[in-house]
């Protein structure tokens, strides 16, 4: 529950490229993003290997950036995804795409979208 | 990697990957198919009839918007002839239910019918606000599922329906067959899993056309249709039992997405083994015999936010109040067979050799199907003197602070 956010390592983010991508909330998703449901980002070119940024990247960045509230297991449990939540690539099921491991492309419209809320 | 191309029209980009068997379909493919299904599911269990007028039950949320739009798209495309009309009940939860109930306002005008709201103040006096306020919001979901099933019959009743659709979809009912098992309560989980509730005693039957249809194609399917529905939290709901199933259930998706409709159909078959109540699965593979159960005992419960979802502990809980109070009244209407008290249960245990349950007269207590009689108060169908909504209303109006009338 209580993961520590604010252990982020100072980011040295001088020179490091950032590719600028479209997120979205929906489903009750926008609730833990500031009631917001889209997002501009701009998010590093690569993580902290050196790898292109993946999907992984990309949740782990919204949780500690764009998330200001406190209940990140709604977002994300055991470092993964929390199942419910379905995401979008570019109108695609992330299933087809590689999920996770999706290295994103500029541009890129990312679409969360929780099925946990009722109907 | 190359985008892969529908597995059905082999020229459009696949971009859905269903749950039920991988296959990858294209946008307008996986509109179809998700629309034929819920056509041979409303077929096979011969869920209408030519000039039905048929009630949905409407949250403004994504499952019952989804059924509107499947309903009504289906309903032109092969004929039906039925006659839709959408039901919203108005709970009385300011920053919940009014924005919802603006979505199905809107839904009525994109959808063409026309809507009814019913508010839990006209028909019991009481706001969930006020109910809230009067005894805290620990055990308020049981006071608004009870009052909520009843507001669905009556406003049926009220507009002259005798059949009411829900959007309960397949992880609902994988939930409640997995929360029933795990309460240990066969009749109740036999009753969840038949698409048609309601029998002819009461006026109202109910069903559930998008029964087999998995949660995450309802939101893609509204996705990708661009429906337009409400999507927050009853500010109330406390999602405690139901939460536990309900991620239990997203966590075997995960791993083995075919896990939501074997649940559901091994829901039906053990459903198959308790007395009184013999529910065929898709009805395609035999007959098509809906099954029939006492309207006023199903599915009980439920917050607004989850569309008859409801917390198992304060349900059971209420439950068990409700059996003593019928036992001290020994007489009455009630017909409920026991073989023994339930508290002897633990020791109890079916024969797991041949796969079937002990009949009453054994040990286990099994309850049987329940004769209905009317309430008293109400006079709402109800197997006791009075119906759960009255009993509640009861104990809320003894608490109520100054009653000004």
């Amino acid at each position: 529950m209580s993961t520590a956010t604010e252990t982020v390592p100072a980011p040295t983010q001088v020179e490091i490229p950032k590719i600028s991508i479209d997120v979205e909330f929906t489903g009750g998703l926008e609730m833990l993003f500031s009631d917001q449901r889209r997002h501009t980002i701009s998010l590093p070119a690569a993580n902290k290997d050196g790898k292109p940024a993946t999907i992984a990247d990309l949740i782990h960045y919204l949780c500690e950036h764009t998330m200001k509230d406190a209940r990140k297991d709604l977002f994300v449990l055991q470092d993964h995804l929390r199942p419910g939540i379905l995401v979008l690539i570019n109108d695609a099921d992330w299933e087809l795409e590689g999920e996770e491991a999706y290295e994103i492309q500029a541009g890129d419209n990312i679409l969360f979208v929780s099925t946990l809320h009722g109907g | 990697m190359p985008p892969a191309l529908c597995a059905l029209c082999k020229t459009e980009r696949a971009l859905i990957k269903r749950p039920k068997n991988y296959q990858k379909l294209c946008k307008s493919c996986f509109i179809r198919i998700f629309e034929d299904e819920v056509h041979h599911t409303i077929t096979s269990s011969q869920l209408f009839f030519p000039g039905e007028k048929v009630a949905i039950g409407a949250s403004g949320g994504k499952d019952s918007t989804v059924l509107a739009s499947v309903l009504k798209t289906l309903n032109e495309r092969h004929n039906y002839g039925v006659e839709l009309i959408l039901l919203s009940i108005d709970e009385g939860i300011k920053g919940y239910r009014d924005d919802s109930l603006e979505t199905v306002k809107r839904n009525a005008v994109q959808y063409d019918m026309p809507l009814k709201i019913v508010g839990y103040d006209e028909l019991y006096g009481w706001t969930m606000d006020q109910v809230v306020e009067t005894i805290g919001k620990k055990g308020n979901c049981t006071y608004c599922g009870v009052f909520r099933r009843q507001a669905l019959d009556r406003g049926a009743k009220m507009l002259g329906i005798k059949h009411v659709v829900t959007g309960h979809n397949a992880d609902d009912v994988a939930e409640t067959v997995l929360m029933n098992l795990l309460r240990g309560d066969l009749p109740r989980l036999s009753r969840s899993t038949s698409i048609v509730t309601g029998s002819d005693a009461s006026e109202v039957k109910r069903s559930k056309p998008l029964k087999y249809s998995y949660e995450k194609e309802i939101v893609l399917y509204a996705h990708h249709k661009k429906l337009d529905y409400f999507s927050t939290e009853c500010i109330y709901s406390p999602e405690a039992f139901r939460g536990s199933a309900r991620s239990l259930i997203k966590n075997l998706e995960k791993v083995r997405p075919s896990a939501i409709l074997d649940v559901v159909r091994s829901g039906e078959d053990m459903a198959r083994l308790v007395p009184g109540a013999a529910p065929s699965s898709c009805a395609c593979d035999g007959k098509a015999t809906p099954n029939q159960t006492p309207a006023d005992e199903d599915n009980i419960g439920g917050c607004g936010s989850s569309n008859g979802r409801t917390n198992g502990g304060e349900m059971a809980a209420m439950e068990k109040r409700l059996r003593e109070n019928e036992a001290a009244e020994a007489a009455g209407l009630e017909t409920e067979i026991t073989a023994e008290k339930p508290k002897a249960r633990s020791q109890d245990k079916p024969n797991p050799t041949n796969g079937q349950l002990k009949t009453a007269g054994t040990t286990v207590p099994i309850r049987l199907k329940q004769k209905l009689g009317t309430c008293e108060k109400c006079g709402y169908m109800s197997s006791q003197k009075l119906c759960q909504a009255c009993m509640l209303l009861e104990s809320l109006n003894k608490n109520r602070p100054e009653i000004t009338i």
